[in-house]
């Protein structure tokens, strides 16, 4: 005899009616959908409302640089989520790991390094010294049963004087000049007419002053670092077997850990790892402003988390990928930039976002309506 | 009669001043489904637990395979072959098939010396249908979530990953519990098939009909002692009501 299991009604979404599979898709790519039709809503009001355009080189270009930070900060949110935590901490982790590296590149540099070496230094004391704040995060949670919320927003103070203190209350300044790596791009576009219109690799043509203004940088090298970091996070949650155990322990902690999992490394993991893009963020404000800050990551925080809400990652953990937060910071971008181009006074950001993120909840719920998910966790 | 893969020597349980499993002896031998029977507190789940690791006993011993055993974990007992199958399932809803079956022991893919290693979804994808066909068990497709599977499937999901890493015996806790009839009588089909296969059931329940059904031997529990054990086939539900209430008892003269 055969057990037929696909008789006794197979998985619910192949006997789904058309209307509710099209809700279903429709939640699967309703981020995709709306980043697309904020764009056409932009370019054709900005216009109208102005003489600017919104789809522009240096316009793209100034969002790319914008996201920079909220990117760095949802990606590593993005693995905490989904194993079902939450790390509160990451705003004031960014700013430890701008005044640490503002600090490392001064100091080796007034010991003889080279700018290129002391830069590296200091990508190297922003992302160790933000990871070793994950690594006791991560302690705290996995081994002490902390709840996350509680830990992070320990540390988050805690680090927050630690930043303060090192960098005495003021920006770090005194540094070399290391704005090049912050500010200077992979490619260069001069506008109009000239010997040196068109595209350029690494190096800007020389231009007269009265045409500064016609240069657009592309691809900044924050962007690029950024990009990188991207994609080697994107290799480590959906190719490894790291990634699968973080889907795991969201989805069932009690499972992962019959299952054999060495769930409390992991979490250890999934924390430092979350500290040490926020202080790679940290580390490339220090080379945009050339100097470091105390108080440049607080305030993204929030925004962070919603870029990761937007992109669909589930605050009950166990769902979300990177692509959805890469997703999530550009529509804040967008709307942002959008409505600044728009003359809408700056604080309906706020409003708008706010209202997204609620709608972006919601529509993951009536997903789990319609597939008839239970909650997640250990029922099942 | 071949030799029994789990013996159970006189165990005995206690918590403070209670004894929850009182000198309990017994056989388990190869290809044969055993119902373990009793009222809610009669120490059913307790040995169990000491079977599996979860509890350790205080007295008496559990021989497996032939040797004495002490596992301080589940964990322990599972690496010896002993897989717990309980209501909740243990599975992880938001994986698909392969993810779970393989969870914790996923199949990687290395590159440059073993210095980057990847899933090896393929690999995995393709051993969890082979082992989904071993049980005849067929899905339309193993690549979803398996939320999206209902009760039984699960249920069987959860079997064949415990026959995929070589389980020599299966304790299953209530299988039918929740699940629709035609859901039911697919789970005891796999057990049978199980069985079938040489791999032996512990079989915990209280639904008299599953135990006609498909168990070949049962024993009953009252207070912490084995009160009855019985060929299936040689008792009626009427009996094993007695026996289950504390009304009959055939070693009450070894417990006196």
């Amino acid at each position: 005899m055969t057990v037929s299991h696909a008789a006794a009604g197979g998985p619910p979404v192949a006997g789904l009616s058309p209307g509710k599979r099209l809700v279903l898709l429709l939640s699967r790519v309703w981020a995709w959908l709306f980043l697309a039709v904020m764009v056409l809503f932009f370019v054709v009001a900005v216009p109208i409302v102005g003489s600017a355009t919104f789809v522009s080189i240096r316009n793209s270009q100034n969002i790319l640089v914008a996201i920079v930070p909220i990117v760095l900060l949802g990606l590593g949110q993005t693995f905490v989520i989904i194993s079902a935590g939450i790390d509160l901490s990451v705003g004031w982790v960014m700013s430890l790991g701008s005044v640490l590296s503002a600090l490392a590149i001064r100091g080796s540099a007034s010991f003889g390094a080279p700018i290129w070496l002391a830069v590296v230094i200091g990508f190297f004391a922003g992302a160790l010294g933000a990871s070793v704040v994950g690594t006791i995060n991560g302690v705290i949670i996995a081994k002490l049963k902390v709840p996350a919320f509680i830990v992070t927003l320990g540390t988050s103070f805690i680090v927050r004087g630690v930043a303060l203190l090192m960098s005495e209350n003021t920006t770090v300044i005194g540094l070399p000049d290391i704005r090049a790596y912050g500010n200077e791009a992979m490619f260069y576009y001069v506008r109009g007419g000239g010997d040196q219109a068109g595209f350029h690799f690494l190096h800007p043509p020389p231009l007269p002053t009265d045409m500064l203004r016609q240069l657009d940088r592309i691809l900044q090298w924050p962007v690029v670092v950024t990009a990188v970091v991207v994609a080697i996070v994107m290799f480590i949650l959906h190719r490894t077997q790291f990634g699968r155990h973080t889907y795991a322990i969201g989805g069932n902690l009690e499972a992962a850990r019959r299952a054999g999992i060495p769930v409390d490394r992991r979490l250890i993991a999934i924390y430092a790892l979350s500290a040490t893009t926020a202080g790679i963020a940290g580390f490339l404000s220090t080379l945009e402003y050339n100097g470091g800050s105390a108080v440049i990551g607080d305030p993204l925080l929030l925004s962070s988390i919603a870029a990761v809400i937007i992109g669909g990652v589930s605050l009950f953990g166990g769902a979300g990928t990177i692509i959805g937060t890469v997703i999530g910071s550009l529509i804040i971008a967008v709307l942002t930039t959008g409505l600044v181009m728009l003359s809408v006074p700056a604080f309906w950001q706020f409003i708008v976002v706010g209202v997204v993120v609620i709608v972006a909840v919601l529509i993951d719920q009536s997903r789990d309506l319609i597939v008839g998910r239970t909650s997640r966790g250990s029922e099942s | 009669m071949s030799d029994p893969i789990l013996s159970i020597r006189n165990l005995t349980k206690r918590f403070g001043g209670l004894t929850a499993v009182k000198s309990v002896s017994w056989d388990i031998r190869p290809g044969e489904v055993v119902a373990l029977l009793g009222d809610n507190g009669a120490g059913k789940s307790t040995l169990i637990k000491c079977i599996s690791g979860v509890h350790q006993p205080d007295a008496g011993e559990i021989l497996f395979m032939g040797k004495p055993v002490h596992f301080a974990t589940p964990i322990d007992a599972r690496r010896e072959g002993i897989e717990t199958i309980y209501q909740d399932l243990a599975l992880a809803n938001n994986l698909d098939v392969p993810a779970n079956i393989f969870l914790g022991r996923e199949m990687k893919n290395r590159y440059l010396g073993g210095l980057i290693k990847t899933l090896d979804e393929r690999a995995m994808l393709k051993e969890s249908q082979t082992a989904l066909d071993s049980l005849q068990i067929h899905f339309p497709t193993l690549t979803q979530p398996i939320e999206s599977l209902s009760g039984g499937q699960r249920q069987a999901v959860a079997i064949a990953r415990a026959v995929y890493w070589n389980a020599r015996l299966m304790i299953m806790d209530e299988p039918t519990n929740n699940l629709g009839v035609p859901e039911q009588q697919k789970v005891l089909e796999l057990i049978r098939r199980l069985r079938d296969q040489g791999v032996p059931v512990i079989l915990i329940t209280h639904i008299l009909p599953d135990v006609f059904a498909i168990s070949d031997r049962l024993i009953v529990m009252h207070r912490g002692r084995k009160v009855a054990e019985k060929k299936t086939s040689d008792t009626d539900a009427p009996e094993l009501i007695q026996y289950m209430m504390g009304a009959r008892d055939d070693f009450a003269a070894a417990a006196a």
